[in-house]
This record gives C-alpha cells, structure tokens and sequence, in this order.
C-alpha cells in the first residue's frame, strides 16, 4: 500500500470514533478496533475467514442492519457498526 | 442377523419412522428401507407444525390424537429436534375471517382444545411484526413447532433401542407385495407384513392408490430472536389447502429455535419437477410481506421445495389393502409431521388386533376404492 | 431495475476483465458484474484508495487495467448475482436492492475460492485465508511487524509471503503441505515458463530469509478469543511458534455455484468447455478458474478467447490456442504438484467444527453415509456460506460431492425473492388483498 495520507473517514464501531483511510473495508475497521466481526452460534469469537464475501464470518451489524457481511464493503461517513 | 423381518418399513420419514417405533415397541423385529437419507423426503419440505386442525370430524381426531402423543414425548425428545411449544396464532384479516375464527373456537371449544379470541390490539401485543391493523386472531397454545429430520432421526434411534438388530436397509424399493419387497440392488426382504411409508411416490411401489404429488416450497431466514413468537397462519390457508387444482399460496410463517423464520406455503399440483419454482416463491414471499411488512428486509438463505402426498379427501391412507401383506401409511398431505405418531399407532394397533384411541374407519384405504365403487353404481343406476 | 446488454461478463478478476475488454474493444455492448466495490477479482485487488498507478501487480495488471478503463464497459461494481429468472436473464443484488441483468451473451469468470480445512483452533479470529490476509492488507489492515505463519498448499503461499514482506510483516516461516518430491518436478517444468521463472525468483529473493519447509502442516492454533500461537508439524516434527496471524489455505476450489445453477456440464467440479470457451448451455462460455485451477496467465487467456468468440471474432480468438494449450499443460502440473496429502484428513479431531456457520463439529459429521444425511441430521452447511466452506471441506474429508444447486446462490433480502414481475403471478391464487 502506498505510504502517506490519503482520504480519511469517520466511523463508529461499537460506539466508539474510529477513523480511517478511505477504501479500508469495515472488516479492517473492526480488526483495527480490537474487536471480533461476530460471535458464533456457540459462541465463539469469530473474524473474516476467507475475506472475499463467502465464508460469512465477517458479519456484523452496519448501520443498524445485521447479519451484514463486511469484507467487501468500503468504510463510508458516519457508518455505524456494531459487533457481537 | 437379518430376515425373517417381523415387518418391513419402506420409507424412512417421519411417518415410517413412527411405524418403525410402534412396530418394535411391540416386539417386533424389522427392516426399514430408505432410498436417500432417513427424513429427506416430505419429511425435509415440512414446516414441522405440530397442529390441531379442524376441517372434519376425522382430521381432528387424527391430528388431536396425535397431538397428544408428540405432547407426551415431548420431554424427551432431545435438542436437534427442536420442539417448542411456541403455539398457532391463526390470523384474521377481515370481519368474515373473524367470524371462522369464532366457529374455530365453538369447534375447539366443545372437543376440550383451549383457544383463545386475540382482538386487534391483542394480537398486534402478541406479534408486534404483524401489520396493523388485523381483525384478529385465534391463539392454539397447545400447538408446537419442531424439525423434523431429526424427529425422524429421533424416532428411528428409538426403534433401534426395542429392536437393536432393526435392519436400515439402503435401496429403492421396486416392488413391496405379497410378502415381499424387491430393491434395485436385486435384494429381496420378505416379511407378513410390509408398511408403504413413501409419501408421495407410494403409487409407484403400490399402483393404483388415490396418492397425488402436491408441491410446496419453504424459504428459511438468517437469525432474528425475537422476531416471531408463534407459528403465524392465515385463515385462508385452509382456503388454499382445499383448492383441487389452482396453485395457491399462503401466509404461514414458523419461529425455529434458532431464532430463524420459516416461511411458507405454497401448493401446486402437476409440478413434476423437483426444482424451485420462482414464481411460486416470489408470490409466497409477497403474501408473507403482506402480513409482516419488516419480512420483506430479512435474508434469506436458502429455498427448497418437497411434495406432499395428498389423497382426494384430505385424510390419510392407513391400514390394509387388498393384498394381505401391505398396508400403507401415507397420503398425509401437509399433516404428515402431527400425524405420524397417530399413524402408527393405529396401524400397530390394527396389525395387533389392539383397541384404538380412535376409530380407524375414515383413514381406511378402501374407502376410497368404495367410493368409487358408489360412483360407479351410481352413474350407472342413472343411464 | 433492469439492465439489458450483449454481453455480460460474471466476475471482474483477470479472467472476466480480459473477456469484458476483448469483447468491448469489438464494439459490443458489455457488462462486468463483480461483488467486489472495484474491479481486480482476488488477485488484482486493490484498495480504492489508491492511485491509479497500480505498481504491486507488475505490468500485466497494469495494462489491463488501462485497456479496461479505456473501454467502453458497464461496471456494475457490487452486485451479486444470485439466481437466473430466464433463459437470458440473471438477478443480482446490491444492498438489499434487486436488479435483473439481460444478456445475449454471457461469460462466467466467478473465480476460486480458497480451500479450508479443519483443524483444532482453525476458528480462533487470527486464523485467515491466504488470498485473505492479503486481501485484508490491500483493504487497509496495518501488517507492519505483525508475526505471520503461512501455511497450506500451493503457489499461493509464496507469492503471499513475498507481499506479506513487502509491506513489512515479519513473516516467520512457510509451511507446504506438498513433499519435495512432487514439489521437485514442478520447479524443473517451469522451465519452459520464462514468466513464471521470474516470478518465482522474485519470490525467491523476498521470501529469502523465511524458511520454506515442505511436507508441513498445521497441527493446532491455540489462543483465548484470538489466535496466540500455531503448532505446525515439520518434518514429522511439532513445532509451536508465537504469531500474531496464520494464513492458511489448501489451494483452491473452483466457483462453479452459478454455473451449475445455470445447468452447465461439470467434470471433477469444473466447468466443461469446447474450444472456444463455451459450456455446455449455448451462449454461455466460461472463462479462467472455474474451468479448472490453473492461474493467472491461463485466465487472461481464457477470457481474451471467450471475449472474442462471443463478439463472433473467432480467428483473434484461434489465435490464442497454442498459448492455451501450453498454459493447460502448466496447471495440469500444477494440481499434480499440491495435491493434498491424506494426513491432512487427520487433522480435525472429533470436537473440531467443521461447519462454522452452525457450528457443527467433524464428529457429528462424518458419521453419516452422505452428504445429504449429515445435512439434514446435523444442519451443517445449512448456513449463510451454503456449504462453501464446510462442504469443500467434507469433499476432501470423506469424499462426498453436494448433489445439487439451488437458487439462491447467495443469501438474499426476502424481497429480491419476491421481486418478480407481478403479471408472471397471476396464475397464482391467494383468498384475498388484505
């Protein structure tokens, strides 16, 4: 990736302000927050598995809307996410 | 050890399942044929509803007898079954669905079923996601929901605890008559009794049966607890569940465990093919947005299709035919999972001489050649 | 919303962005779908951000990525695609909104999804892909002096290493699954691949300080909540190495939901084609991984062949045919080269999960005689993934094939279900409006 500034945008992720270069996926917003994607029907703390939308274990809940998976999906303004 | 088999099964769903428990329960020693997998047939397309209906006298005989049964094992049916009793809210939309719904308690009511008269706000109470305003509805308490592979699965192991030599013989059965059941494989099973359990291809191992293929669909949701409480029916699903030719569909949504949403139903006859008809699906998932607009933004993860077995009369065909060694246990149409227990316990108590519960008369098969044997005599007293 | 075109191309890796520009540059009306916000499919997959100088993936990317942008094309970036409502028409999704895609045309290029064994620890948040963790990078996941073990099968490993490095992670060794005896042939072949011989040498310089084992596996990742250390067996010896990531995938597996779901002819889980890339079904052609796993260069020229055959410009297309030939023979070694090794059957124990969506552990799993059993009894791949990674899985496992597709092929809003146009439902009864 290239070095240096580029776009940043503003986000929250499980409430608490987060920023972020532009083109940075929602699974790297929660990677970088700390936070798992989603807790398994067991349980279990999960993260992206496969990162190109067919594993499912990036889900999370993205302005207000669950079960939303996050790899492929860019950071936008004021996004809200929230984990599990 | 194999043969001599007390009893064959052929058909390893729900109901032939259940036939498969009663027959060991009383002693006997069996094999149970199944060409795919043990609940992959209607068993697999079923909404695992556990109902009590009331079209006739018969059918709620058959379904509250039932019901008592699964009630009774409930307690020990083991998790993957997933049995809640979460109850049926059958839903009114209008002013005359409100007047069924008060017969449905008159008729409830005077056979000992507790049911209760939801007014409009009620019933918005009871399921906040339905649309406002509805007229009404009819709660059932007593009714549940489960999945009924592993019921099926569940019922099986249990045979297998009575008989533990039971045989689970993988094959198609070709033929099952006079004392044998013929595989594709070329292996033969005999037995004095043989039990038709094939849902709705049992015409082809027995020709000649009132058994017509009836198409559904069931669309199932990602997980959202909370969203449904009960199994949610409209009235005019009986209204579909009558119609002898037209494809019709119908609100009848079911809360799974998981906190997945079941949606159903839809019926077609002539649909041969076993593949998912989208049309039919697009216009159940509409009718199921009608009721419960927020349905509509839920993600679906899968869609199958399965057919029911449906007879001429809405009831099953249970107990003997004219060869002496086959009985069929199908025809159960979209009752299959609250009558399986019922079912077979007749057909035991038939094949024992033991009194029933319930008479076994209107489940009969040869009612129905009877009836046509009327028809005949009668279409010919009037030439 | 609909959208009608000539040709539609399904899936914008390499593959699909040759097909789309070779059929453009012929003045036909051209669609590229992809899910993905930006073209580049996996392996040219970039991070918005960037400028247009893409300088990671050398020259051929960048070039197509010029001959794409100059193009006459519809990028529908997003959408994904998930039944067929008609003989040439397709419904895709894009946020909860469905559209239908009409084409005369169409050429598939879903691509390969990596393969994922199970093994004790596998679902610890940590535990990623390969393709994965360098998707996770280019998406914007800072890697600098993170500890990473990479391990699996193919030559994925390497050139994930190589860019691992490059953009600062500590990369502490590469475990193959492959021996060097199989491994041995493969290097010599690629002799006759002057490309591939530089790009292996590239590898070779960056990773050069990394130790390369083969005959290596993952044994078990152990961590509370998230992935702490891996213990990998190499050279039948148990090693436990602290890590801050392990990138683990099993080569690949060929995307062929869409395809089967269109009625394509399959063979051995690919996609059948003829000469000029078309299936089974007429009109349909397919192009790159799904037609067997075979890498980059094959994919280019795959889809440059589909593109021109389907824009009827059949002798630029012919004239492709030798390189074809050549680079089939390449992935032919390949598969040879990694195929999976039987210990890794070993490796799940009874309690490991091999259906992540349902959690549904191996145990449970493979006491059934099929597929469809364990399914049906279990739920496993009952899931939002639709058995894609439990079910590739099992495939290995314990040697059983899915037995059929069904639309969806991806989960979908109930309202793209129910999106059909109403005058196709008017022989459907229903008691009243309400």
């Amino acid at each position: 990736m290239p070095e240096g500034l580029h776009n940043r945008v503003e986000i929250t992720v499980n409430g608490e302000p987060l920023t972020i270069d532009a083109g940075s996926t929602v699974a790297v917003a929660i990677a970088i927050s700390g936070a798992a994607c989603r807790s398994s029907v067991s349980g279990e703390k999960r993260g992206p598995l496969c990162a190109m939308g067919i594993c499912f274990e990036c889900r999370a809940m993205v302005n207000g809307i669950p079960h939303t998976r996050t790899c492929q999906l860019l950071c936008e303004h004021s996004m809200e996410i929230c984990t599990t | 050890m194999s043969g001599p088999y007390d009893a064959i099964v052929v058909g390893a769903g729900i109901v032939g399942a259940a036939c498969a428990l009663e027959c060991t329960k009383a002693g006997m020693h069996i094999a149970v044929v199944e060409r795919d997998a043990v609940g992959s047939g209607a068993t697999a397309a079923g909404m695992g509803h556990i109902v009590v209906m009331d079209d006739s006298d018969a059918q709620f005989a058959l379904t509250s007898y039932s019901q008592s049964l699964w009630n009774e094992l409930s307690d020990q049916l083991p998790p993957n079954v997933e049995y809640v009793r979460s109850g049926t809210i059958w839903v009114a939309a209008d002013d005359e669905e409100m007047a069924e719904v008060q017969r449905k308690l008159d008729f409830y009511s005077v056979r000992g079923i507790l049911a209760e008269v939801l007014d409009s706000q009620s019933l918005a109470e009871a399921e906040p996601n339905l649309r406002r305003p509805l007229a009404g509805g009819l709660r059932v308490t007593a009714d549940a929901v489960m999945y009924p592979p592993c019921a099926a699965g569940y019922l099986l192991q249990q045979a297998k605890q009575h008989d533990p030599d039971l045989d689970l013989v993988m094959g198609q059965a070709l033929h099952a008559r006079e004392g044998q059941v013929v595989l594709d494989n070329g292996k033969v099973l005999e037995s004095e009794i043989l039990i038709n359990a094939t849902g709705a291809v049992a015409p082809a191992l027995t020709p000649g049966i009132a058994v017509r293929k009836r198409k559904g669909h069931l669309v199932i949701t990602d997980r959202y607890p909370g969203f449904l409480r009960h199994q949610l029916v409209e009235l005019g699903y009986l209204k579909s569940a009558h119609s002898t030719s037209a494809d019709s569909v119908a609100f009848n949504v079911q809360p799974r465990s998981t906190g997945q949403l079941l949606i159903g139903s839809s019926r077609q006859f002539d649909a041969e093919d076993s593949g998912v008809d989208r049309e039919i699906v697009a216009a159940m998932l509409d009718r199921a947005s009608l009721y419960m607009r927020s349905i509509s933004s839920l993600s679906a993860l899968r869609v199958w299709s399965g057919f029911r077995a449906a007879t001429p009369d809405k009831l099953p065909l249970i107990g003997p035919t004219e060869d002496t060694s086959l009985f069929l246990a199908t025809g159960h149409e979209g009752l299959g999972i609250t009558t399986s227990l019922a079912t077979a316990r007749l057909l035991v108590d038939h094949l024992l001489g033991r009194p029933s519960a319930i008479p076994l008369d209107p489940y009969l098969p040869c009612r129905l050649a009877q009836e046509s044997t009327m028809a005949h005599t009668m279409e010919a007293s009037r030439a | 919303m609909n959208h009608e075109f000539e040709i539609v191309v399904i899936g914008a890796g390499p593959a699909g962005i040759a097909a789309a520009v070779s059929a453009a540059e012929h003045d036909m009306r051209v669609a590229l779908v992809d899910d993905n916000p930006s073209a580049g499919g996996q392996i040219w997959r970039t991070n918005q951000g960037e400028s247009n100088q893409d300088h990671s993936h050398g020259s051929t990317a960048a070039e197509w990525r010029n001959r794409l942008r100059n193009a006459n094309i519809t990028s529908l970036h997003g959408w994904s695609v998930f039944d067929q409502i008609a003989p040439r028409a397709l419904c895709a999704e894009s946020r909860g909104e469905m559209a239908e895609i009409r084409f005369d045309k169409l050429i598939l290029a879903t691509g390969a999804r990596e393969r994922f064994l199970p093994f004790p620890g596998w679902t610890l948040p940590g535990v990623i892909g390969v393709g994965a963790l360098q998707a996770m990078v280019k998406t914007g996941l800072p890697i600098r002096d993170a500890r990473v073990v990479i391990a699996g099968s193919g030559p994925l490993l390497l050139a994930i290493a190589s860019a691992l490095q490059s953009a600062g992670a500590r990369v502490i060794c590469i475990c193959e699954q492959a021996s060097v005896t199989r491994l041995a042939p493969f290097a010599l072949s690629l002799a006759a691949f002057p490309g591939k011989i530089a790009e292996g040498l590239r590898y070779k310089v960056a990773t050069r300080r990394t130790p390369y084992h083969t005959s290596s596996w993952p044994i078990r990742a152990t961590g509370t909540d998230r992935l702490q250390e891996v213990t990998l067996s190499i050279g039948g010896k148990h090693r436990t190495i602290p890590c801050d990531y392990l990138a683990c995938g099993f080569h690949l597996v060929p995307n062929v939901e869409l395809p089967a779901l269109l009625g394509c002819t399959l063979a051995d889980g690919a996609v059948l084609i003829d000469e000029w890339q078309c299936t089974s079904i007429q009109d349909v052609y397919c192009a790159g991984e799904p037609t067997g796993i075979s890498g980059l260069e094959l994919s280019l020229i795959e889809g440059q062949i589909a593109g021109l055959a389907a824009a009827l410009h059949e002798e630029k297309a012919r004239s492709l045919f030798t390189q074809r030939r050549k680079y089939r023979g390449f992935a032919r070694r390949l598969a040879a080269a990694f195929a999976l090794r039987p210990e890794l059957k070993t490796l799940p124990e009874e309690s490991t999960l091999l259906c992540r969506c349902e959690d549904v552990p191996y145990g449970a799993v493979r006491r059934h005689h099929s597929w469809r059993s364990a399914k049906l009894q279990t739920r496993c791949g009952m899931g939002p993934c639709q058995g894609r990674v439990c079910g590739s899985a099992a495939e290995f496992l314990l040697g059983w094939t899915a037995d059929y597709t069904r639309p969806p092929i991806f989960p979908v809003a109930v309202s793209s279900l129910a999106c059909l146009q109403s005058d196709r439902n008017a022989n459907i009864e229903h008691t009243h409006a309400i």
